[in-house]
């Protein structure tokens, strides 16, 4: 009885050390891996505020005022003013319908109030 | 344990046959069974005293070794946390206030040298100077053989010229890796970025510190860690800054002027769209401070803020506003503007004359000095004082920058009645074009105090009331007249109703007097006039208008076709609906029911 006791101990220990011993490593790897991802994440995050000052350098309105300027013929671009905004009463009422139309207000008999 | 009797029966049986007291015995036992006790207890107690010795030991040794241990290692970051994006930057980016990157921070490199590690110094020297054009040969090969161990050669490199200097191959010039701090916009709202520079240095990293403008003042918060990488959200417009800018530049070329200004503000709540001083500087590259000549003649020097001049007929609005609003007169008072007007020694003249009296209305319109120190002279010093000091006209704006502060308005120490009557007309009392932006917007938004900031806000800022809206009514009526039949005709902008009033001011001499021919000519505006959202002054120095067959130098004449031209086309930025003249041939018909 003691005997099988103590074999059973004995496998039982060798069988946590094994299992320890997995996770000991498998922790490190996954430290190292994360390490990695942190540095690319850290290189990515880099890259993206680089090209955000690209994006904000090509785009500054000197340059764009020049481009514009540039392919004026192809592009037809004008400075923004008042004459090209207009208001919704301005706009032309729909032209009458060509055939049939269904009945519009108009058509409906009066109604007296 | 055996117990000892007190009284052992043996003991007390002889010494009472001996005629002794039994008591002495039991008292000499009960003394001798104390005594045991205590000894006992002393025991215990030192054991306890032992063992809690060593538990003190073992706890204060524990922690000495764990801190000697910590101080020993190296220090490591956490590597199973997470890493967050702010600590990538050591600067937060500025941003307008839609967003656009105003102030954005770069990874670039410096060069330096170890001359001791090098292996071919003329070679280096030479392929250096051919990379660095302001590196001179004989300077570098100089620094190289001095016996120096370290030399600093270039503070910021772009990626050619890295690759360029690898390609010299010397183990001896080696890289550091910098933060820079990148404006992408160039020269557009320098003076509000100010700029930036390096602080501490060291091989590994440099401190990148704010100069001036923005930066200067907020640079706590851009460095400031706890605010993970928050943008500085400006109220500038970008695109409204750019145009402005674009104008404004184009007006001051066209008018002649050395210098010119150019405030947009939003009355309701202080915000700073657009600020322009030109000349202007490239942030990138600030140029060090003049050490020579008047510093107001420098790029650097930002008019908008730190200009402080006397702006003429601008502050007849504020004097017919405060007479409004105490009940003085109304516009349509009549008040006696025969020209000179004669006061002791002094006489207060006119453009030209313009009859024997004139209605409130038609003084600002027409610009009567005359009239306006009439008007003054009613008001009196002290109310006068008090309301341009509510306006915000004595002291410094309290605009975010770091050069605000020091622009204290110059004001008259003494004020008697010829000083209210120059300061009622704009003469005497020198002032900003920030502080006459902040002051019209005061005058035109209903009549609450207006408080620059060059911060985005969330809403209206309603500051303390100065005039009643009805009296802000009445302003605005008589600054519409002014562009409607009076000195800034030019300033019509179709589908904007724009008022406003025009300042020409004689520069003064700095040694004594006013010039003749030279003018500070400013227009201040407000748009839409009936419900006003901005307010825009424009400011030109010494403009002379030359496209006419004579010159003319009145604010008329220069700031108002440029302050117009700005409004044509910053309104429809700014999402103004224009006014439509909805005229009678529209195609519509009224529809009636």
């Amino acid at each position: 009885m003691r005997g099988l006791f103590l074999s059973l101990a004995t496998l039982a220990v060798m069988a946590l050390a094994f299992w320890a011993y997995r996770e000991n490593y498998a922790t490190q790897e996954a430290q190292r891996d994360l390490r990695r991802m942190n540095a690319e994440i850290a290189d990515l995050r880099e890259a993206l505020a680089v090209q955000r000052a690209e994006w904000a350098y090509l785009n500054r309105p000197d340059r764009l005022r020049a481009l514009a300027d540039l392919n004026f013929d192809r592009l037809n671009l004008l400075p923004l003013s008042s004459e090209q905004l207009s208001d919704v009463a301005l706009l032309p009422l729909a032209p009458a319908p060509l055939f049939q139309p269904t009945p519009t207000l108009s058509d409906l008999p009066e109604v007296s109030q | 344990m055996t117990r000892t009797p007190l009284r052992p029966l043996a003991r007390i049986l002889s010494a009472r046959v001996k005629g002794e007291n039994p008591d002495v015995i039991e008292v000499e036992n009960l003394h001798q069974r104390h005594e045991t006790m205590r000894d006992r207890a002393r025991q215990g107690s030192e054991g306890r005293l032992v063992v809690l010795v060593g538990c003190f030991v073992v706890a204060f040794g524990l922690i000495g070794a764990r801190m000697g241990l910590m101080a020993a290692t190296e220090p490591m970051e956490p590597t199973s946390a997470a890493m967050g994006a702010q600590i990538l930057a050591q600067r937060a980016d500025i941003v307008d206030r839609n967003g656009r990157v105003l102030a954005t921070n770069l990874v670039t490199s410096a060069l330096y040298a170890q001359p001791h590690l090098m292996i071919d110094k003329p070679r280096a020297a030479r392929s250096l100077a051919m990379i660095f054009p302001d590196l001179k040969e004989d300077w570098l090969l100089r620094q190289f053989s001095e016996g120096r161990k370290f030399v600093w050669l270039k503070r910021k490199l772009s990626p050619e010229q890295m690759q360029q200097v690898h390609d010299i191959g010397d183990p001896g010039l080696l890289f550091g890796p910098r933060e820079m701090r990148l404006y992408p916009n160039g020269t557009l709202a320098a003076h509000v970025l100010g700029g930036a520079g390096f602080g501490r240095e060291g091989v590994r990293s440099a401190e990148v510190i704010g100069t001036a403008g923005v930066e200067k003042y907020f640079d706590a918060f851009l460095r400031d860690p706890a605010q993970a990488g928050a943008p500085l959200e400006l109220s500038i417009d970008l695109t409204v800054q750019a145009v402005a800018q674009e104008v404004l530049a184009g007006g001051m070329q066209m008018m002649n002027a050395r210098a010119a200004t150019a405030v947009l503000m939003d009355v309701a709540s202080g915000e700073v769209i657009s600020m322009i001083s030109l000349p202007d500087f490239d942030p990138n590259t600030r140029p060090a401070p003049p050490t020579s000549g008047d510093p107001g003649d420098s790029p650097l020097f930002n008019r908008a803020v730190q200009g402080v001049y006397e702006l003429g007929s601008i502050f007849k609005i504020f004097t017919m506003g405060q007479a409004i609003d105490i009940g003085l007169v109304t516009p349509k008072t009549v008040v006696n503007t025969q020209s000179p007007m004669v006061w002791g020694k002094y006489k207060i003249r006119d453009y030209k004359n313009y009859g024997r009296e004139l209605s409130i209305e038609d003084v600002i319109v027409k610009s009567s000095n005359v009239g306006t120190a009439r008007v003054a002279l009613d008001i009196g010093a002290e109310r006068q004082q008090a309301f341009l000091k509510e306006l915000g006209l004595f002291e410094p704006t309290p605009v975010e920058l770091v050069e605000a502060r020091g622009a204290r308005p110059i004001v008259p120490r003494k004020w008697p009645d010829l000083t209210t009557m120059t300061v009622s007309y704009g003469h005497g009392l020198s002032a900003s074009p920030l502080h006459l932006a902040a002051a019209y917007s005061t005058m035109v938004n209903g009549g609450t105090k207006v408080a620059p900031t060059l911060l985005r806000q969330k809403g209206p800022v309603i500051g303390t009331r100065v005039i009643s809206p009805e009296t802000s009514a009445m302003v605005r009526g008589m600054m519409r007249q002014v562009v409607v039949r009076g000195t800034a005709s030019f300033a019509e902008v179709v589908g904007y109703p724009v008022g406003g009033k025009t300042g020409t001011a004689d520069k003064p001499d700095p040694r004594g007097g006013y010039f003749k021919d030279r003018v500070i000519a400013t227009f201040a505006s407000a748009f839409p006039i009936d419900a006003p959202r901005y307010v825009l002054v424009v400011t030109l120095d010494e403009p002379v208008n030359m496209l006419l067959s004579e010159p003319h130098r009145t604010a008329g004449w220069t700031a108002v076709p440029v302050a117009a031209e700005i409004t044509r086309r910053v309104a429809p930025l700014l999402g103004l609906r224009p006014q439509l003249d909805l005229g009678p041939d529209n195609g519509l018909t009224l529809a009636r029911n």
